[in-house]
């Protein structure tokens, strides 16, 4: 603290006090914006810049090892790579797509359902809601115990009616579609929750006049609720779109690294993964998630485009 | 004027957010050594011992443990992220020495121990058995502690046996056999990891008594030798004719122990060092009936690995050395691995195991089974490299192959040339 005499204190900081105030007021959008942009200065800009530096390099083992500056030669070396790269992009468009457009159906259906009040309706809301609530680890977990091909309880209920045990996440051919049933299950709600949020705030009347030309229930789906809700739709479909071609932890917990023997659930976050964290390639995994973050933001821009050129 | 008072509020700005890091970073890592010790450690019966006593270290020394636990794959996240970044909050670290210890040895994570294991003649370093001290070993410098030492052995069913009218298999021709004849609908004959990299440490077993090993003398890989695809055929050839049905290829001990101590099983080989989970009643319908016999012989006889699967070591990093190695040597003294030994955890120490004590709370034939394994048991369980987690994936493809029914040994030429690639980029 400095100290200062009290005639000179009073005249000066009072001068400072003024300057102060009109410098900040002539910079009022730069120093309201300022906590927000070191934010994402911090936490988005520089990771994402040093995952571009690292993609560019040869750095494997340790982070502090010394590495070579290699050009694109990491994206060169993923981008030919037919036996681990392209299988992964294939799966994760597929577990997306997939799980997206049940997600979007399913919870279109449940939504219309919960529109119209009824008795019961909180309690039937709190149970859609309560896998959401839940941890996705926990959730890999209680799934892989289901779904165990010889002592899960999957297998003995089929047993019951007859039908013979199936082999859910251990089946090569059966490991993806059955995490994105587990992935169907635990987001449905969410989108649920989005579309009853926007079929509530709809007007009445277009569906009125409808029903007084004497359309039904169908036409008055298609053609009056379902246009109106487009705004709604891709919203949820963006957001949960997003969410989806991230998943993560659902496949790390049922299936673990490189997902499991025969990569069967390995999608791009888990292959980057593996190489960071199991392999210890941090140029290449690198190189993987910066191709992944494009994937995302080019899909990200196509779905914008088409909301705008739907709201027109 | 306008810019000079940007400049104060930025250095202002700046000052504050260094007290605030520096408020945040308090408590540990300065040079002078804090009282507090922390420790991360990964869940396992030795941990469980050691945090029940460490009270005892608290009192004796008047430090301050700090204990964090973790299960193995995060562990190794932990430690890849801590690490990787040089960060001084960890000061002791349980580690995998076959597993992590190149790797960590080469990027200097690790603290040099070899002075302090030598100062203190009554904590004895010369009593630890060679194998698990050559494998904390790195460029002849010592880098970690050994504190649980394992072996392949054979978990078997008495009962099933008997009721069969079959003797305990000596060779791997009798397990095959005997697996052959017990395997029925609802038990399988002999059940075993099937994961693509985690079997790779128990088929090592077998791959050294069919005469094999990962590399040859020449550090060449060897997985392509006929010995290996030998191996490779009647590992994955037990799990596919005589294993449990819808086997999964995704298998780890978990999985497999579950499917030998609920009773589908008659034959399991795995690490000693898990026998708790078959002979505690609390685990295992089967705890009455399990018996234990060393590995059975394959043409070049009963070969088991005998290794030191955790270790505990200093971190580089940390500020804490001198406290953390006495928590070291008090975590490692003979008593305490007396106590761990004798709650089913085997350890390094030769005392220990010539003591009767240390034996004394283990089922006999698994005592007499883990004294075979460890006088030819082999010292690695894995292949020896800098980056193990994708060399396992390589080596134990032809396992899964052959699970499958697919053909063991074109998987085997297969993953003999991806090794061998992997060795030559390994060693560039």
């Amino acid at each position: 603290m400095s100290v200062l005499t009290p005639a000179r204190s009073s005249g000066q900081s009072a001068r400072t006090r003024a300057n102060f105030s009109a410098w900040a007021n002539r910079h009022r959008k730069w120093l309201f914006a300022a906590p927000a942009m070191i934010f994402v200065g911090l936490l988005i800009v520089f990771p994402l810049a040093w995952t571009l530096y690292l993609s560019l390099t040869d750095s494997q083992g340790s982070v502090r090892a010394a590495s070579d500056f290699v050009g694109f030669e990491n994206y060169l070396t993923v981008l030919t790579d037919t036996e681990r790269f392209w299988p992964a992009v294939g799966r994760t468009v597929s577990f997306t797509l997939v799980a997206l457009v049940c997600e979007v159906v399913l919870g279109m259906c449940i939504a219309l359902l919960l529109w119209r009040p009824f008795r019961g309706e909180k309690w039937v809301r709190v149970a859609i809601l309560l896998p959401l609530v839940a941890t996705p680890v926990a959730v890999g977990m209680m799934w892989r115990l289901i779904f165990d091909p010889n002592i899960g309880f999957a297998n003995q209920l089929l047993g019951l009616v007859g039908i013979p045990p199936q082999p859910w996440l251990s089946g090569q051919d059966s490991a993806l579609p059955t995490t994105i049933f587990m992935d169907v299950w635990q987001w449905t709600p969410m989108v649920v929750l989005i579309l009853l949020a926007g079929l509530t705030s709809l007007s009445e009347e277009p569906d009125e006049a409808a029903r007084m030309d004497g359309a039904n229930a169908f036409q008055r789906f298609f053609f009056v609720t379902l246009p109106l809700m487009m705004p709604t739709v891709i919203v949820a479909i963006l957001l949960r779109g997003i969410d989806a071609l991230k998943t993560f932890d659902i496949l790390y917990a049922t299936k673990g690294k490189g997902g499991g023997s025969f990569h069967e659930v390995e999608t791009l976050n888990v292959y980057a993964y593996g190489l960071s964290f199991d392999y210890n390639q941090y140029g290449l995994s690198s190189a993987v998630l910066i191709l992944f973050f494009m994937i995302i933001i080019g899909s990200m821009w196509l779905l914008t485009m088409r909301k705008k050129a739907g709201s027109k | 004027m306008k810019r000079r008072s940007v400049v104060k509020y930025a250095a202002v700005a700046a000052a504050l957010s260094m007290g605030l890091t520096a408020c945040g970073g308090g408590g540990g890592g300065d040079s002078k050594g804090s009282d507090t010790v922390r420790v991360t450690l990964a869940n396992h019966v030795w941990t469980e011992g050691i945090k029940a006593a460490i009270p005892e270290f608290e009192k004796s020394t008047g430090l301050k443990v700090e204990l964090t636990q973790l299960g193995e794959d995060q562990l190794s996240d932990q430690y890849n992220v801590k690490l990787n970044a040089g960060s001084d909050e960890i000061d002791v670290m349980m580690y995998r020495p076959l597993q992590e210890g190149k790797a960590f040895g080469k990027n200097g994570y690790l603290a040099d121990l070899t002075s302090k294991v030598a100062e203190d003649a009554d904590w004895n370093w010369k009593d630890y058995q060679d194998g698990p001290v050559k494998a904390s070993t790195y460029e002849d410098k010592v880098m970690g502690v050994p504190i649980i030492t394992e072996r392949e052995v054979l978990y078997y069913r008495k009962d099933l046996l008997k009721a069969a009218g079959l003797e305990v298999p000596k060779t791997m021709e009798e397990l095959e056999a005997a697996a052959k004849k017990i395997a029925s609908t609802d038990t399988a004959g002999f059940v075993a990891r099937t994961g693509k990299s985690t079997a790779v440490t128990q088929f090592s077993s077998f791959l050294y008594s069919f005469g094999g090993d990962f590399t040859d003398e020449s550090g060449k890989s060897a997985v392509g030798s006929e010995e290996a695809k030998k191996a490779y055929a009647f590992y994955g050839g037990l799990i596919k004719n005589y294993g449990p049905k819808n086997v999964s290829t995704d298998m780890s001990w978990p999985e497999a122990m579950a499917i030998f101590t609920q009773g589908k099983a008659a034959f399991y080989t795995e690490a000693d060092s898990l026998y708790k989970n078959a002979t505690d009643p609390a685990k295992s319908k089967v705890a009455e009936t399990v018996g234990f016999a060393p590995l059975p012989a394959g043409p070049a006889g009963s070969k088991p690995y005998n290794i030191p699967s955790w270790g505990l070591a200093i971190n580089q990093s940390s500020g804490n050395q001198d406290n953390a190695w006495k928590f070291i040597k008090w975590a490692t003294s003979k008593d305490r691995t007396l106590e761990a030994q004798k709650a089913g955890v085997p350890g390094p120490r030769a005392s220990v195991w010539s003591d009767p004590a240390g034996t004394s709370t283990y089922p006999k034939d698994l005592a007499a089974a883990i004294a075979v394994s460890a006088e030819k048991g082999v010292g690695h369980d894995r292949p020896l490299v800098i980056t193990v987690g994708k060399a396992r994936e390589i080596v134990g493809e032809p396992i899964v192959a052959s699970i499958t029914g697919a053909d063991a040994s074109a998987a085997a030429d297969q993953a003999n040339t991806a090794f061998q690639k992997f060795l030559d980029d390994e060693n560039k």
